[in-house]
């Protein structure tokens, strides 16, 4: 069955308290999901005041501050900070986003910070993303063709057939949108998921690629495809505004249009 | 221990290569149920009296008769896609899995099957 609860060794304590120093004029309290692989205890909720007035704008710059003041045992991922590597993505505030363009000023209260929602946790705030990534190989994200490419130049596209291309590319699998789906939760071993979809998406709109029957066969499944149940959490969730459910209603257009 | 690579688990036993029937099947039966509930709905509030006999003689009209075995197929049919996939987003070892599939497609043939003789014997002038 699906399971609605935390195993009991996944419930959440109450963890540690850090203060701010003393003379802080803008305390935040950040309260930040920690879990430690090596210690054999349950996963744990520590809250560390920041001072705002000594700590940039974005989450990621108050995690980053807390990792270098207050406590280095704290574990994220990050590198661009600038939303475009994907890297930090995490649960803030009860939605999925990345830290770093995520102010914290737009947050109401303490701030709320949990790894990826049901994925399982390799330490602290880093999911373990070994299967996403592997249902991204398994589309092929590649372009495929027969037409050898022209010797003297690019395979060519019109302006239009680009722009077909343009959001589905900007995706910068950072698993926001595919942790935020409960389809997605109960049955990730055989969903793909919006953020796969989508990509598979990006291949199946690309004008130069020639292997579409053959990527519709491989996505025409009730678990693969057909476990979306369009309730858009990914769209609502997607730190760079793209669409995937409209991606993945794409695709069933396209299954629908060559059987009808 | 399992040793298999991440892409093969993902890749799994491969595509089923179908689906898209359910999923044109629960929006088709979606679209008819839509028109025939309607009808249903008016239909019920429209009777002057809704005991056995009056209830009998309106179904003793052909196309209400129709309408009503139309009605009645079509929404077992949808419902049986639709717990379908309770089934299949939440059930996930497989005797359980299995045995619920095959006890929903079941119970739904039977209750339609069930419906069917319902109306036509009511409609052919059933007996109280």
């Amino acid at each position: 069955m699906a399971e609605f609860r935390l195993p009991a060794n996944s419930r959440v304590q109450p963890g540690r308290e850090h203060k701010a120093p003393a003379g802080a004029t803008r305390v935040r309290r950040f309260r930040i999901y920690r879990y430690d692989p090596d210690g054999g205890g349950n996963p744990r909720l520590d809250t560390y005041e920041v001072d705002l007035d000594r700590c940039g704008p974005m989450v990621l710059d108050a995690l980053i501050k807390i990792k270098n003041e207050v406590d280095a045992t704290l574990t994220f991922r990050r590198s661009c900070r600038e939303g475009i590597c994907g890297s930090c993505a995490m649960n803030i505030d009860g939605g999925n986003t990345l830290a770093c363009t995520q102010a914290i000023g737009d947050i109401g209260g303490d701030v709320r910070i949990y790894p990826l929602p049901h994925m399982a946790v390799v330490k602290d705030l880093v999911p373990d993303l070994t299967n996403f990534y592997a249902q991204y190989a398994s589309i092929k994200p590649w372009l495929q063709t027969r037409t050898p490419a022209p010797p003297d130049r690019e395979r060519l596209q019109s302006k239009a057939e680009q722009e077909r291309i343009d959001m589905p590319s900007a995706c910068i699998l950072c698993a926001c949108c595919s942790t935020s789906c409960p389809s997605y939760w109960w049955n990730s071993d055989r969903y793909l998921g919006p953020a796969t979809l989508l990509a598979a998406y990006r291949w199946l709109v690309d004008s130069r690629d020639e292997a579409t029957g053959e990527r519709l066969d491989d996505l025409e499944d009730p678990f693969r495809l057909y476990r979306c149940h369009t309730i858009m959490n990914c769209t609502m969730t997607c730190p760079k505004g793209l669409n995937p459910a409209r991606a993945i209603a794409g695709i069933k257009q396209m299954i629908a249009e060559r059987k009808l | 221990m399992a040793l298999r690579s991440p892409l093969g688990r993902a890749l799994g036993l491969g595509s089923a290569k179908s689906g898209f029937g359910h999923w044109w099947g629960q929006r088709l039966s979606a679209g008819a149920l839509v028109l025939l509930g309607l009808w249903f709905a008016v239909s019920l509030l429209g009777l002057a009296s809704t005991d056995y006999w009056a209830v009998a003689a309106w179904v003793g009209e052909p196309r209400h008769a129709i309408l009503l075995i139309l009605f009645l197929i079509t929404l077992l049919y949808h419902s049986s896609l639709g717990v379908q996939v309770v089934i299949e987003d939440y059930v996930h070892e497989a005797p359980a899995k299995v045995s619920a599939l095959v006890v929903n497609r079941f119970l739904h043939v039977a209750l339609a099957v069930a419906g069917v003789y319902s109306v036509v014997t009511l409609s052919v002038g059933g007996q109280a």
